[in-house]
């Protein structure tokens, strides 16, 4: 992946994640999140990871979000209003922001010849990120971690279904 | 580098050439097909010179031309930028999920061996299943955009609707990919190629007839056609999410409809169906069974499969039609319950057969 094509791409991806806290109604905001995980798909199809871009778009673009939307919808949350600014409120979300910026950046720019630049030459093997490759190694490697996580998904389920029944008496 | 991007332009061009003139060929059928299930006549006011086709004028030439220019209308109150997204959004993935469908096997011009399948992905069918599940958005767009409670009530069932049949329907392709051991429908278009007991030929639907029909049950619901067309229905919600598009927005709603007609049908021919295969028929020629064979030059193979693809398409298009307008609408909940508690735990128990089948063979 050359900077021509990285550069419009993450300038897109940052644009829309700016958008999904920036904009006043929530309707918007969720669709700027669903383009700006679109987004970061494509990215991770020029890096070669075409199964996870696919995973991706399915699970969080396609099904996560729509829920997002469905509970805007269905809650039918209008457009924010914003708030009086206040000046020490200016100032903490300033500092907290060049902190941030400062704990993420340190290391990339530290990193010296360790990271990999626009100009690395070396593409990745071609069973790389592809399925069959993954679920070899998440049944083989990583099937601890894989069967743990499907226990907290059913975990999460139950427990939705226990609240909710708890609410209707 | 120029050459195949050339070849890679051509393929989508004959594929697009391909899929409009159906979805408009499939809008006369449904208005004729559903005037003769119901016993009239159906549209035929519109003529040119009085030659009017058996409502081919009326459907291909007078209802695109209404569409065109129509006034377009967005409601007071409604979000405009939302409101003309909402019908580009909805046909924009149905269109681009043709990317994997393969129409052909080889094509050999001049020395050079062209795939007929745009691309050859590696995730092959989880790029269809993640176009499919893109094509909530249209839906929820459309009803929240509209300004309209009743719009936003056919949003909402809707995409609820086709969040739960996407379930089902992946798990029917999962059962597809441990028969075939591949994500590339190409591959599995292939693997169908092969003759069990010498003379019948191995397409999906002998391996897994229950996939079939999960697919097939989830396929018209994903596309919110009768019987699951309670997102749209008529007689309750006038046109559901779509009501308050008039002009082109309403004719790309309606297109998205027949596209996605096309897909499933197209995903249906060639995961159970054997895609392009004709029987017997290989990449030499004709090869029967009781030992006769007819040689065929690669153009005549190639011609033969795609036109084998193509009316396994038009046939399955012309059964969801049918199904249209033959069965009642199913109430909500009724399609709530066979879609979680019908189709889901059926799709399992089938993948788990599948698999203790595969093992089983696989040890003998």
């Amino acid at each position: 992946m050359t900077l021509l094509t990285f550069i419009p791409l993450a300038a897109l991806i940052v644009g829309f994640a700016l958008g999904v806290i920036l904009n006043r109604h929530p309707i918007r905001s969720a669709l700027c999140l669903a383009v700006t995980l679109f987004l970061l798909a494509v990215m991770f199809v020029f890096l070669d990871a075409h199964l996870v871009a696919a995973l991706q778009i399915i699970v969080y673009a396609g099904a996560i979000l729509v829920l997002f939307l469905f509970v805007i919808m269905l809650l039918n949350l209008e457009a924010d209003i914003p708030q009086k600014r206040r000046r020490s409120m200016s100032i903490a979300a300033v500092a907290g922001g060049v902190v941030f910026a400062g704990a993420v950046l340190r290391p990339i720019l530290w990193a010296g010849d360790t990271l990999p630049g626009p100009g690395w030459s070396e593409s990745a093997p071609a069973s790389f990120g592809t399925a069959e490759s993954i679920g070899a190694r998440l049944f083989t490697h990583f099937v601890l971690p894989f069967e743990v996580t499907s226990v907290l998904l059913l975990v999460a389920v139950l427990g939705a279904v226990v609240l909710a029944k708890k609410k209707l008496g | 580098m120029l050459i195949e991007i050339a070849i890679i332009l051509l393929k989508v061009l004959a594929v697009l050439g391909l899929v409009m003139p159906l979805a408009g060929a499939l809008g006369w059928i449904e208005r004729k097909g559903s005037a003769l299930i119901q016993d009239r006549i159906g549209a035929n006011r519109a003529s040119i010179y009085g030659f009017a086709g058996a409502g081919l004028v009326n459907t291909l030439i007078a209802d695109p031309l209404k569409f065109a220019t129509k006034e377009d209308v967005i409601p007071r109150g409604a979000d405009r930028l939302l409101h003309t997204l909402a019908p580009c959004v909805n046909l924009f993935p149905v269109l681009v999920a043709f990317a994997v469908l393969p129409f052909g096997n080889v094509l050999i011009v001049g020395g050079r061996e062209i795939n007929l399948q745009i691309e050859p992905l590696g995730i092959g069918v989880m790029y269809v299943l993640a176009m499919m599940s893109l094509g909530v958005y249209g839906v929820v767009l459309g009803g929240w955009a509209s300004n309209n409670r009743w719009s936003l009530l056919g949003g909402i069932r809707g995409s609820a609707q086709m969040i739960s049949y996407e379930l089902p329907m992946g798990l029917a392709v999962v059962a597809m990919i441990l028969t075939y051991g591949t994500l590339d429908l190409q591959q599995m278009a292939r693997a169908q190629g092969e003759l069990i007991w010498g003379w019948l030929p191995a397409w999906g639907i002998l391996y897994q007839p229950i996939a079939f029909v999960i697919f097939l049950c989830a396929g018209i619901a994903e596309s919110k056609r009768l019987p699951f067309d309670l997102p749209e229905s008529e007689s309750e919600l006038i046109s559901g999410y779509f009501t308050e598009y008039s002009g082109i927005k309403h004719l790309m709603f309606f297109m998205t409809d027949f596209v996605e007609v096309i897909i499933i049908s197209g995903l249906i021919a060639t995961l159970f169906f054997g895609g392009w295969q004709v029987p017997y028929l290989y990449a030499s020629g004709f090869e029967f069974p009781w030992g006769s064979s007819i040689a065929l030059p690669n153009i005549a193979v190639v011609l033969l499969q795609v036109l084998s693809f193509t009316i396994k398409i038009i046939f399955f298009c012309w059964f969801q039609i049918m199904l249209r307008w033959t069965l009642p609408r199913f109430r909500y909940d009724q399609l709530m319950q066979l879609g979680w508690l019908g189709l889901l735990p059926i799709g399992f128990v089938n993948i788990v057969a599948t698999a203790l089948a595969i093992l089983a063979l696989q040890t003998t």
